[in-house]
């Protein structure tokens, strides 16, 4: 995009004031060059955001944004349900409550390096991923209302997790609110066989080192020391949440046209909070949550399994289990009142700062962690929440690198194989059922996540901790 | 009519776009692109599937249409090689004929989530021939 377009009035900050149909600004955080490499399509849905009732604040973009479906991914966006607010199910996405958890080993990379091809190729195995991969457990009806309603709770209480992670999910690892009813028979059915698969496309799970420490106090409270070995899980919530964010889109074209709100875009289909529809989605998309908590719970515990094999006196401890696709209730300071709003976080982190009352007690003096997947080359980045965050983009900040490329671009420039090759020849081994996967995920397809990282640490969103490199990679 | 389709980039996904004589050619061949979002390889017509699904307007039911054929995929874990449309106004009547997914031979790269409302567009082009895409969210 042409920077010239924005009103540029610090840094890190990119504004297009209110003008026409805009209810609200939108607000772009990023660096002069993340701005110049963003699509043209992310001005034109920010703003189109911008345009819905009820939006309070701004319409945010996070450094990381790229062109998405109505809202751009990396758009955070907040509404009013007394303000005649929306909610919308393209403003969540299609992979509801997609999101990554870290767990801490206690290993070092030398513990790892004698057993790595061995330790790649047991995780392919233990963990389904891809399109036909089929995980090992199957839900009847009764146990599909509990998982939807019990989220990773459920998971544990089947034997697939720890009690002592459940601090350590966002909600304690249960969505209040959920509304099983409300998820259709056709969006059960695509989730029956599919508990503790990883899904495909930019879904992974990784063994990662801590190559560089950025902020050591942090850092110590986190757990993470230099060349310690942690394990990274980014899925959501599977066919069942695709599904749901499937039927409701079509719904809410309906909805919004029966409430009167003029869509700019088809995608931007939403609902008044305070309507059946709005309400159903809510139950339902809240259930969807409780799915993909369950199910980054079970393959956490597959990879306990597999790491128990290998190092039998390892425990592996949760970090944080945080999702970037979602719509939560929450409290925020605007203009020095405390509002009750719903937040639309699309490929956005949430990120709460020092002393938010929701952190666990032995994370609460430093912040969330925020977890950031970069690319199979790049590495990831682990980021604390800053109170700034809340002021700047309701507690948010970026998710991952963002493409920098399509997937047709990327296959037609890389070979799966060579890609697969060179990364070996790195010490980083990747395993998937697809070779094709692998080249449309090549590292180069990626922005940047440094510089994604930064920005958002210069924008007053997250604070970096720790960069890590990836030793093992199982893609979808 | 082999091969009248085409994938269109996306920032995150793919466009899948499809060709034909008909509307309902068009939807044929944009299934075909469906199925090549996620394998190179050839898919048998073995099992037939019957879908029907009913929309507001035109495009919104190719969007429908590709549900369907997600749908169907993600449940019988099934790739689909063959397709066969009827088109009634804003009704489809379609069969798919496929075979279950085969991870070595279908190497299957990605599985499609949903159909979206992004660069959604069915319309006869001014060459005469229908065309029907839209982006698929991987």
């Amino acid at each position: 995009m042409d920077p010239a377009r924005f009103n540029h009035t610090d840094e890190m900050t990119w504004r297009v004031e209110r003008e026409g149909e805009m209810r609200a600004p939108a607000v772009i955080y990023a660096d002069e060059d993340l701005i110049r490499g963003m699509d043209e399509q992310v001005y034109v849905q920010a703003t189109n955001v911008a345009k819905l009732p009820g939006i309070v604040g701004a319409s945010y973009v996070m450094p990381d944004a790229h062109w998405g479906y109505g809202f751009p991914i990396g758009g955070v966006a907040a509404f009013d349900p007394d303000a005649g607010g929306v909610v919308s199910a393209g403003g969540v996405g299609f992979d509801i409550s997609c999101g990554v958890r870290t767990m801490l080993t206690g290993l070092t990379v030398k513990d790892i390096l004698p057993v790595q091809r061995s330790l790649v190729d047991s995780l392919f195995r233990q963990i389904p991923a891809g399109l036909g991969s089929e995980g090992a457990i199957t839900l009847d009806a009764t146990e599909m209302e509990a998982m939807l309603a019990g989220g990773a709770r459920w998971a544990i209480g089947r034997g697939w997790g720890e009690e002592r992670d459940l601090p350590r999910i966002e909600e304690n690892g249960t969505m209040s609110g959920a509304k099983p009813e409300f998820v259709s028979d056709r969006a059960k059915k695509r989730q029956r066989c599919e508990m503790g698969t990883l899904g495909s496309g930019n879904h992974y799970l990784e063994v990662q080192a801590v190559a560089e420490i950025l902020d050591r106090s942090t850092a110590d409270v986190f757990g993470l020391k230099q060349d310690e070995v942690v394990v990274t899980i980014h899925c959501g919530s599977r066919g069942l949440g695709h599904q749901i964010g499937t039927e409701f889109l079509a719904e809410m074209i309906g909805a919004a046209q029966q409430a009167g709100i003029v869509l700019p875009d088809r995608e931007l289909a939403c609902a008044p909070i305070n309507s059946e529809t709005g309400q159903r989605y809510l139950g339902a998309m809240r259930a969807a949550i409780n799915c993909a908590l369950a199910n980054r719970e079970i393959i956490g515990h597959y990879a306990r399994r597999v790491f128990k094999h290998f190092f039998p006196d390892t425990r592996l401890d949760l970090l944080f289990d945080v999702s970037h696709n979602t719509c939560k209730v929450e409290k925020h300071k605007v203009d020095g009142k405390v509002r009750e709003l719903f937040v639309h976080r699309k490929g956005a982190t949430r990120a709460f700062g020092p002393g938010h009352p929701s952190l666990p007690e032995p994370l609460r003096a430093v912040g969330q962690p925020v977890l950031i997947g970069g690319s199979m080359g790049t590495g990831s980045y682990i980021l604390a929440g800053e109170t700034t965050s809340e002021q700047k983009a309701f507690s948010s900040a970026c998710h991952g690198a963002g493409r920098a490329m399509s997937r047709n671009a990327a296959l037609k420039r890389y070979s799966g194989r060579k890609v697969q090759d060179d990364l070996a020849a790195r010490g980083i081994f990747v395993r998937s059922p697809s070779t094709r996967g692998i080249a449309e995920e090549a590292p180069e397809a990626y922005k940047d996540v440094g510089a994604v990282v930064t920005a958002s640490e210069r924008a007053g969103l997250a604070r970096r901790v720790a960069r890590m490199r990836p030793l093992v990679c199982i893609k979808g | 009519m082999n091969g009248a389709w085409e994938h269109f980039p996306h920032d995150a996904d793919v466009g899948v776009r499809g060709f034909g004589a008909t509307a309902a050619e068009a939807f044929e061949q944009a299934a075909f692109a469906l199925t090549a979002v996620v394998t190179d390889s050839p898919v048998k017509p073995a099992v037939a599937v019957e879908v029907s699904c009913d929309a507001a307007d035109i495009e919104l039911l190719l969007v429908e249409w590709l549900n369907a054929i997600i749908f169907e995929m993600a449940t019988r874990t099934m790739l689909f090689g063959r397709f066969e449309v009827q088109l009634e106004g804003t009704h489809v009547q379609g069969r798919l004929w496929g075979e279950r997914v085969d991870i070595k031979r279908h190497a299957p790269a990605c599985e499609p989530k949903g159909a979206t409302y992004t660069a959604l567009r069915v319309a006869k082009e001014s060459d005469g021939r229908w065309s029907a895409g839209c982006v698929i969210d991987v």
